[in-house]
């Protein structure tokens, strides 16, 4: 009897993931770059609004998801793109692993470098903009369940734009749209925390949202790189 | 009969050529008709006055903008399903009316909120997620046109136009919880607290709205058959 070996989904998740994070790893400027256009993004509001610490409450939230936003959507292009050019991602979606597994270790690997770095420096940041501290820690809850969605959204478009022509703005005008209630929720759980009401509807509403996107978007980004490749 | 018959580009060329100028002589009548209705037969607004007429063109628009993409997604998906190349071609030609009909719903209802609430323009629920909506036509139509293969194009946009609908729904209920200003809907299918003229008037400027997109899509996805098609034998014959 001849063996074969089998692909799984762990086996593939835990591949992808363990290969971009030691990518990542060893060549860390690009997380860096991450991070500090966050925290550059953040601090440059003040300056353009005024230091007015009432001002900056009210609209510090939003506008620390809004660089989320922005710092999450930097790092897409490259998602897929140098695999895609190297001829890897053709390799892997020969491999026998499902292509749903190693796509989602991939994206694992990308919220780990974006969104989770965000995530723990979000409340030096609400310190900046004089959140009080339960405010702080429900901004740092929903960006830890919502960062998650704007990779797995973003995977999705990154993947669609390989090889395209204009690669950056394109991505930028798939992205953006798509990530208006991640946002919306995101903030306004942090906004309902500042004015006494309960912050769990808009929580539950993200956690909802990384479930579907969860379970759903990984197949989607697993289609549109069948679509590059072909 | 045969339904695929159709399905071939170089038979629905024809069919297309053929069907166009009705469906828009159709529309013609309609918008005439329906006009007549909205500015002459229809009673003036008790509250709002005059101004109320935007609803002739505001609301058939908005409802079209849904509805376009609505159906540019159900194209996408069955080229996507069944790998065909006219339900692409189809997918293509209707984005941009649905982007225009998107874009006059928000520039009417601009014009109609300036009167009546006092501003061009408010972070208002439909606003906004028929603002998004116009990004995703935009998006859709920037997808299809960056591959030098249109094939690729073809097939990437139509997966956004999938993810994008399963999205719409979302958009809309995330800003409707966060802020609403518009009212809400008066025409219902239980019944409508309309006037019978205003309502005539409206519904026939949407089915007016209706075959003008039908025939502006048929025209549009005759120049994408021809241009894709330049190098076979039929299209030389032509």
């Amino acid at each position: 009897m001849t063996t074969v070996t089998l692909g799984s989904w762990p086996g593939g998740f835990a591949w992808a993931f363990s290969r971009d994070f030691r990518l990542a790893w060893r060549n860390p400027g690009e997380t860096v770059l991450v991070i500090a256009f966050f925290v550059l993004v953040a601090s440059l509001f003040p300056l353009g609004v005024g230091a007015d610490m009432r001002l900056l409450e009210r609209i510090g939230p939003g506008v620390i998801w809004v660089c989320a936003l922005l710092a999450a959507f930097l790092s897409l292009p490259t998602m897929f793109s140098t695999d895609y050019m190297d001829g890897s991602l053709e390799q892997m979606a020969l491999s026998s692993h499902p292509m749903v597994g190693w796509v989602s270790g991939k994206i694992a690997a990308h919220w780990i470098m974006t969104g989770l770095p965000l995530t723990v420096l979000s409340p030096l940041l609400a310190l900046q903009y004089g959140l009080q501290a339960d405010t702080l820690l429900v901004l740092a809850a929903a960006l830890a369940i919502g960062t998650p969605v704007l990779s797995l959204l973003g995977a999705a478009c990154s993947a669609l734009t390989l090889g395209a022509r204009g690669g950056g703005m394109l991505l930028a005008l798939l992205a953006l749209p798509l990530f208006v209630p991640i946002l919306i929720f995101g903030a306004g759980a942090a906004e309902a925390q500042a004015s006494g009401l309960s912050p769990s509807p808009h929580l539950s509403l993200l956690g909802a949202g990384l479930i579907v996107a969860a379970v759903g978007l990984p197949s989607a980004v697993g289609l549109a790189i069948r679509i590059a490749l072909d | 009969m045969n339904w695929f018959y159709f399905s071939s580009p170089a038979t629905f060329y024809r069919l297309a050529g053929w069907l166009a100028p009705w469906f828009f002589g159709v529309a013609a009548l309609l918008a005439a008709v329906g006009l007549y209705y909205g500015f002459i037969v229809a009673p003036t607004d008790a509250q709002q006055g005059e101004v109320y007429r935007v609803i002739f063109i505001h609301v058939p628009a908005a409802w079209m903008s849904m509805f376009l993409y609505f159906v540019m997604a159900a194209y996408s998906a069955a080229s996507l399903t069944f790998n065909t190349r006219l339900g692409a071609m189809m997918a293509r030609s209707l984005a941009p009316t649905g982007a225009l009909f998107t874009f006059v719903a928000l520039w009417t209802g601009a014009f109609w909120g300036r009167p009546t609430w006092g501003t061009y323009w408010a972070w208002d629920a439909r606003m906004t997620s028929e603002l998004v909506l116009l990004f995703l036509y935009f998006g859709f139509i920037a997808l299809s046109n960056a591959f030098e293969d249109p094939r690729r194009g073809d097939r990437a946009a139509a997966l956004l136009a999938l993810i994008g609908l399963v999205n719409l729904p979302i958009i809309y209920f995330s800003v409707h919880w966060w802020n609403t200003l518009h009212q809400g809907s008066t025409v219902k299918l239980t019944g409508t607290s309309m006037h019978v003229a205003m309502l005539t008037g409206m519904l026939l400027m949407v089915f007016a709205f209706w075959t003008y997109s039908i025939g502006a899509a048929l025209t549009r996805v005759r120049s994408i058959i021809l241009e894709r098609e330049r190098r076979t034998r039929w299209v030389r014959a032509l």
